[in-house]
């Protein structure tokens, strides 16, 4: 997907295949030292923290919406087609009439199409909230799944759709490879994947891998406490043709800091430079390939 | 009242009720007048990623089921159940012979409400 | 032996990275007769530690994916046009299905005028059940890109109840996944004993809240453990209070150790170890045995 489009700025996401690697804390305080106005999306609806690090003023929430059925029971025959396409439980067919189930709708349409009374219309049901504000140069969106909800995709695709033209955006993503990752990776021209240098860093890293191939999405990997054994970590990078973009060092002072809700690039000059440094280093990747592989 | 679903994991009057609806593994089905057992597997429930109560309770209402005796019943399949007219009845009785004799003696009363918060 | 005798832990974090695997595996060293179930089904790294052997494989199959016959395909396109959820493209006269956006409504299965459109399960990833030092073990990976319903980690406990009846083990461990959603649920509903590992920073507080009263909404006994607490002893004095005040037990604290990676790169507990953070979980895992 080129990044030199008119209308659209480049979109890094920033994934990793197990949680806690750091992966919040990267977005963070990239963008912190970006260099210029951006866009961070926390798309990781179902406990989104990024929040919890910035102050931000004027704060407008909107509604995410999804259509789910609503029958008109008075025209409902109890014929049971739509019960019997509904693949979610979402709408049930008993006796003679028709019950909804928001909570477990996906939101596809078909009961309404194959309604032969006409007795099903879709509204709006409100399944999560999008936040927007701006702190410093960082104008964040973020994705909250209401309680309750059981479908995350929607709140996420609402998220992407919030992020303004024009503008650079990094993308928070949920921790895994399940479908909500694969939500928030989707149109974005580059993956940032985080990874620490243990066994469960570097196995959960080749998920994420095998997730970024099959979406044919362009990678590059920032290493978290790089403090142990980097062979096999920088081997299988290599192997792969992933470069390896940052190293931090396996340091308490990012802990201690991160642990305090503040920003290591922002406390510690060293790590701000290292982070500027990564800011530079996405931006000639996208400049160079245009975020394919 | 002539067809009673109870919750179990057993085949028989003697074994467990089964506290949990959805995710339960068989339903006896008792008849009441030919004082008869028969027992339907909760196939859709137990496989079921979400809904699992709402399809416990699309199979026992195409069972023709006249009351559902069980440990917590949630609030969809409580819907469903109500929609259909099965009364459900809440009860703590260890087996399913004893949940049986504590309907029959008059000691359950039929619930309002699902008694228990929803979850898949 | 029958299920009352069975007392199943399931140990979770809230977030991510809070050491909950690694305690999890000592805690399998520790017992000394238990079934582990990895319910951590997105991100499996508990077999990394415990090297389990696995004896059987078998697929996880999680609705539906509608698939388009090529050569049956009239190009009508009306399965694009009914599409919610983008999956489908034009390619050349006809169109193709993208299986990972598919989501599986079965729409367009039902509208194709031609019926050229299949509606098959969908393989959604495998369990196996193994065997490991500690004992046998039932674990699973999902596939990439997956839904991740809850609907495999149900699977997961439901085999390692399987096999502690069969084996008549009292004691089922189990490595829960992350997050306060459906995963969890799965995991949580009617365990003896959650204990929540969690970590001293301001999104380790907050996690915790949301899934302590997850628990407690499903009425789960909890107690909590703070890991690598000499990061922030402030916080994690906060986090305990917080954790009390919420009616959950408090386990004592682990704290933050380099061995922790040792341990993972030579695929063994902490436990199995000369640690520090060894010798703290020894204390915690004593009060879990009387809380069970």
């Amino acid at each position: 997907m080129a990044a030199s489009s008119r209308n659209r700025s480049y979109r890094i996401a920033v994934a990793s295949g197990k949680g806690g690697t750091g992966k919040t804390t990267v977005a963070l305080n990239l963008a912190a030292m970006f260099g210029e106005p951006l866009q961070l999306a926390d798309c990781d609806v179902e406990e989104p923290n990024v929040n919890l690090f910035l102050r931000c003023d004027q704060v407008e929430a909107t509604e995410v919406t999804m259509l789910v059925p609503e029958v008109d029971q008075q025209c409902c025959n109890g014929c049971g087609a739509c019960g019997e396409l509904c693949q979610f439980r979402g709408i049930v067919a008993i006796g003679t009439r028709a019950l909804v189930f928001p909570e477990l709708c996906h939101g596809c349409g078909g009961c309404a199409l194959v309604c032969p009374t006409g007795a099903i219309t879709e509204r709006p049901h409100r399944i999560g909230t999008i936040s927007a504000g701006q702190s410093g140069a960082i104008r964040l969106i973020e994705g909250r799944l209401e309680v309750g909800v059981s479908l995350v995709p929607p709140v996420i695709r609402a998220v992407r759709d919030g992020l303004m033209d024009g503008i650079p955006a990094i993308l928070d993503a949920p921790p895994g490879t399940s479908c909500p990752v694969v939500a928030t990776l989707r149109e974005s021209d580059y993956l940032l994947l985080v990874t620490d240098p243990t066994p469960f860093g570097l196995h959960d890293l080749k998920l994420a891998v095998a997730l970024a191939r099959e979406l044919n999405l362009a990678c590059g990997v920032v290493v978290n406490r790089a403090g142990e054994d980097l062979v096999g970590l920088y081997g299988y990078c290599r192997s792969e043709n992933l470069p390896v973009l940052l190293s931090l060092p396996d340091d308490r002072q990012i802990a201690e800091i991160t642990s305090r809700g503040d920003l290591v690039a922002r406390v510690l000059p060293e790590y701000g430079l290292m982070f500027a440094e990564l800011a530079e280093k996405l931006k000639q990747e996208l400049g160079t390939t245009g975020g394919t592989p | 009242m002539n067809t009673i679903a109870f919750t179990t994991a057993g085949q028989e009057l003697a074994a467990a009720l089964d506290p949990r609806f959805g995710r339960a593994a068989n339903f006896l089905i008792y008849d009441t007048d030919q004082k008869t057992t028969r027992i339907i597997e909760n196939q859709q429930g137990r496989s079921a990623s979400q809904g699992a109560g709402i399809q416990a309770a699309e199979t026992i209402v195409r069972a023709g089921v006249d009351a559902l005796v069980t440990g917590h019943c949630g609030p969809k399949a409580f819907k469903v159940l109500d929609a259909a007219g099965v009364k459900v009845f809440n009860c703590t009785a260890a087996t399913v012979d004893e949940a049986l004799q504590q309907l029959q003696a008059g000691k359950l009363t039929a619930a309002e409400n699902s008694d228990v918060e929803g979850h898949w | 032996m029958s299920k009352e005798h069975i007392r199943e832990l399931v140990v979770l974090s809230g977030k991510g990275g809070t050491g909950k695997t690694s305690v999890t595996a000592s805690f399998a060293l520790l017992a000394k007769k238990a079934v582990l179930a990895d319910c951590d089904v997105d991100a499996a790294d508990l077999h990394l530690l415990l090297t389990p052997m696995v004896e059987q494989r078998h697929a996880f199959m999680s609705g539906h994916e509608a698939v388009i016959r090529q050569q049956d395909c009239t190009g009508c396109g009306i399965c694009m046009d009914s599409c919610r959820f983008d999956a489908i493209r034009r390619e050349d006269i006809s169109y193709r299905i993208d299986p990972v956006a598919c989501e599986g409504c079965g729409v367009c299965y039902r509208l194709c005028p031609v019926k050229a459109i299949d509606f098959p399960d969908r393989v959604c990833g495998e369990w196996m059940v193994s065997g490991t030092r500690c004992g046998p073990m039932v674990h699973a990976q999902l596939g990439v890109a997956a839904e991740n319903s809850g609907k495999l980690v149900t699977t997961v406990r439901e085999q390692a109840w399987a096999v502690a009846v069969d084996k008549r083990i009292p004691l089922i461990i189990s490595d829960g996944p992350p997050g306060i959603g459906c995963p969890v649920i799965a995991s949580l509903s009617g365990v003896s004993l959650a204990v929540v590992i969690t970590e001293p920073t301001v999104s380790g507080l907050h996690d915790l809240q949301r899934l302590l009263a997850l628990a407690r909404y499903f009425s789960v006994p909890t107690a909590v453990c703070v890991n690598k607490w000499d990061i922030n002893p402030q916080q994690t004095e906060r986090i305990e209070a917080a954790a009390e005040a919420a009616g959950a037990a408090i386990l004592g604290r682990i704290r933050y150790d380099r061995s922790v990676t040792q341990a993972q790169l030579q695929q063994k507990a902490v436990v199995e170890l000369e640690a520090a953070a060894g010798d703290d979980i020894r204390v915690v895992w004593k009060q879990v045995t009387e809380l069970l």
